[in-house]
């Protein structure tokens, strides 16, 4: 089994690219699933099923950071692809920080970023972007050249060893890079580890507390004008 | 890689028919317009022109570099893209500052000295725009006029591209005489899509569209050079006109019949 991990910022266009590819896969009659985690609702699942025709699982992660709830289910997913006969398992991640990485070893990372998302986005995302093997830059021709270029050295400043493809994805411009990528992909190995460790998970709001301020909480903490510390056990 | 020549071979028309026009070559130094009415294909010809076309575009059409096919992977890093293509965007959508933004292009395209051509790009834009750029405003804050005259700008002194394609530049409100009469000054190709018949006879030839085809391929002859010469007098009489208008003054008829005399022949 393949796995192919596609991460980025909510509507910049990670199922488009996702279609185009598939498209390109179906073509060359590649047995794919395709698996998205999502926290309220989506329905690229349905849309790529009906499409394509391959086996598709839709995962709400509802309470749950998309990125955590990837961390939870992909060994049982990527199991269920091969019982579909899958070949390669592509899994889109809306992420909701975008804080975290999704991207785990000997799998292919992609992020997909749009180029339209103002210049500072690369030096904000950390490792979506910096542990991923791919950046695809979608909608490129909606800004001109030398925003382009510019857009491009932003985001190698970054990830300096990433691979960068400017795509129009709504035309499947720019796809075929991708999938040349993705068929040198290496099989996935068990157990599988994360690339990178995901910020601190120990969260007095993830369980539950709402009051503001740092006197409120306990665990890593920080403070308007103090860096991080720890209340606690 | 050194540019020299491009050559463009002509696919087929919206009717499905070949184009009357099979091939044309361009050299630098050359400007050429193309022209025809709205919808006849003009901007999907340089479009066809920016990426290479390789009988893999609608328009089956495809190009030659130096009599040469050009190769698969050319255009995959846009910085080593022989080609500037000024479409008809009039905004920016990057959120840095001019300075900053024009210092990281000239970094990527690898100019010797940033600042002074930082400055050139600059003096270049300035000479098209009404209001001067200025070096710290965001880009997102420029108007459609300092949008495209940048754009310009940038393509050819910081971009240094061999080929130029401009799509309607006459549509921006700067000053488009002026803008031809700078971009003789550097060496490339120049190609212009456009409505004005002053870039057009200006140009050294030009291709006519024509329900999505090349109809005809037409040299600027020295008749029409002549012409050329009196039309930019009428569009410079209406350049000051329309200065006359910004700067809030009235035209009147005297100031009227006094530029117009000297049209008369």
């Amino acid at each position: 089994m393949k796995l192919v991990i596609i991460a980025g910022p909510p509507t910049c266009g990670k199922t488009t690219v996702i279609r185009q590819v598939l498209k390109r896969m179906s073509a060359r009659q590649i047995k794919t699933a395709y698996v998205k985690i999502d926290v309220l609702y989506a329905d690229d699942d349905t849309i790529i099923a009906k499409e394509f025709g391959i086996p598709v699982k839709k995962v709400y992660s509802g309470e749950l950071c998309p990125d955590h709830c990837n961390v939870m289910v992909l060994d049982e997913a990527v199991e269920w692809a091969e019982k579909c006969g899958a070949s390669y398992l592509f899994v889109e991640t809306a992420g909701l920080c975008l804080r975290c990485s999704p991207y785990v070893e000997n799998s292919l990372g992609i992020v997909v970023l749009e180029a339209t998302s103002g210049m500072n986005l690369p030096r904000k995302i950390g490792p979506m972007l910096t542990l991923a093997d791919i950046s695809v830059i979608t909608k490129i021709d909606l800004i001109s050249q030398a925003e382009r270029e510019v857009f491009r050295y932003r985001v190698l400043e970054s990830a300096k060893k990433i691979t960068v493809v400017e795509s129009n994805a709504l035309y499947g411009i720019g796809i075929d890079p991708i999938v040349k990528q993705i068929l040198k992909t290496p099989e996935v190995e068990f157990p599988m580890y994360l690339r990178g460790n995901p910020p601190v998970g120990t969260c007095t709001i993830c369980v539950g507390k709402k009051e503001i301020g740092a006197k409120n909480h306990f665990g890593v903490l920080r403070t308007l004008e103090q860096e991080l510390f720890y209340v606690g056990e | 890689m050194e540019v020299n020549k491009i050559t463009l071979f002509g696919g087929y028309g919206k009717d499905g028919l070949p184009e009357k026009v099979s091939e044309f070559s361009m050299e630098v130094g050359d400007i050429v317009s193309i022209v025809g009415p709205t919808g006849c294909g003009k901007t999907t010809l340089i479009n066809d022109i920016e990426l290479f076309a390789s009988h893999n575009t609608p328009s089956g059409r495809r190009v030659e570099i130096n009599g040469a096919p050009v190769p698969e992977d050319f255009i995959f890093d846009p910085s080593n893209h022989p080609i500037a293509l000024i479409s008809q965007h009039t905004n920016f959508l990057s959120d840095l500052p001019v300075e900053e933004f024009l210092s990281i292009h000239a970094t990527v395209r690898g100019a010797a000295d940033v600042e002074s051509v930082i400055t050139e790009t600059l003096n270049f834009a300035n000479e098209l725009t009404g209001e001067a750029i200025m070096r710290d405003i965001a880009m997102t804050e420029l108007s459609g006029g300092q949008t495209r005259s940048l754009l310009i700008a940038d393509a050819v002194v910081i971009g240094n591209s061999p080929i130029i394609l401009l799509d309607e530049i006459e549509n921006a409100g700067i000053h488009r005489t002026k803008a031809l009469e700078l971009l003789k000054t550097y060496n490339k190709i120049f190609v212009f899509v456009t409505h004005d018949p002053c870039i057009a006879l200006m140009s050294d030839f030009r291709i006519v569209m024509k329900n999505g085809a090349m109809q005809q391929m037409i040299t600027t002859r020295q008749e029409e050079k002549k012409v050329a010469g009196k039309m930019k007098q009428i569009d410079d009489m209406m350049l000051d006109f329309r200065q006359i208008i910004r700067s809030g003054e009235e035209l009147t008829e005297s100031i009227f019949i006094e530029n117009y005399k000297v049209l008369t022949f």
